[in-house]
């Protein structure tokens, strides 16, 4: 997701398109992406080591994005 | 001393032939640099990334590039003190490799902006920028979806203490922070922006002012004022 502070375009886009179909009551509108990763670790703690490295490796921009993993 | 400059080529870079043409015609000796290679060529002053959407633009602009085996040895080139200039999507790779702070992201108009864009000279103090006159309005050409510059308050405020906004927008057509258009690194030697002056270096271009770019670093190459890497 883009931090909070950082202006995004899209999510006004959208926000504005809510409100043209009437639907009332939408504040603030963020867009984010979801990254599915099927990994062989089975260990549940590990698995969330290798993705946390991941997402700081390559995954998210700590520039502009927070991210969250969940495991399934 | 000729310039010896290295342009690098990722699947999806579109710029990097007329990186190429314009470094030749500035009168330096160019060589291309595949992505997957682990080194760079030995002897080089330059590198050059190139513009396009490396990767198909997939993940975040740049973002891929930025993790190519070559990048690596950029990023040692330039911590040596190696002169690195990225143009458009090289400017999004520069940045996703650490080498510039910030980040590129979506125009705020969300449209794909194409048209000539007037820029004040920010600075020229570099070895790319010392050609111009300090906030003298040169016209480059941009083309880019992802071009609008975005960095926390205190690193904004630190590039401009510093002197490092290289280009700054006239009018500001994709809502970057400052209206920046280009930054320089801490030791000015590496150069990001998002206009291109490889497309503005022949008449038929429509304008020449980007030329001064490539000559002046040929010409400093010339009087033996580089550091060598």
């Amino acid at each position: 997701m883009l931090k909070h502070g950082v202006l995004d375009p899209q999510g006004e886009a959208v926000r504005h398109a809510l409100g043209s179909l009437g639907f009332p009551g939408v504040g603030d509108v963020r867009i984010g992406k979801v990254i599915e990763l099927d990994l062989d670790a089975t260990d549940e703690a590990a698995a969330r080591v290798q993705v946390d490295a991941m997402c700081r490796a390559l995954l998210a921009n700590p520039v502009i994005e927070t991210y969250v993993v969940d495991i399934a | 001393m000729t310039l010896r400059a290295g342009v690098l080529v990722f699947p999806g870079s579109n710029c990097d032939r007329d990186l190429v043409v314009a470094l030749r015609r500035a009168g330096a000796q160019v060589s291309t640099v595949w992505h997957k290679d682990a080194a760079l060529p030995v002897g080089l002053d330059l590198v050059a990334v190139p513009g396009g959407f490396s990767f198909g633009d997939y993940l975040r602009c740049g973002a891929i590039a930025a993790r190519a085996p070559v990048m690596r040895a950029v990023v040692a080139f330039a911590r040596g003190g190696g002169l690195v200039l990225g143009v458009c999507n090289g400017f999004q790779v520069l940045i996703e490799a650490g080498l510039l702070p910030g980040a590129l992201m979506r125009n705020a108009g969300l449209r794909f902006v194409c048209a000539p864009a007037d820029l004040f000279v920010g600075t020229p103090d570099s070895p790319f920028t010392n050609g111009y006159a300090r906030s003298e309005t040169v016209t480059f050409p941009i083309a880019h979806h992802d071009g609008a510059y975005f960095a926390d308050p205190e690193t904004l405020a630190r590039l401009e203490g510093e002197d490092r906004v290289a280009f700054r927008y006239r009018a500001n057509p994709n809502g970057s922070c400052g209206g920046i258009a280009g930054v320089l690194s801490e030791n000015r030697r590496v150069l990001g922006l998002m206009p291109h002056p490889e497309r503005a270096v022949d008449p038929a271009h429509g304008g020449v002012d980007g030329g001064r770019v490539f000559a002046a670093l040929v010409e400093t190459a010339a009087a033996g004022a580089l550091q060598g890497a």
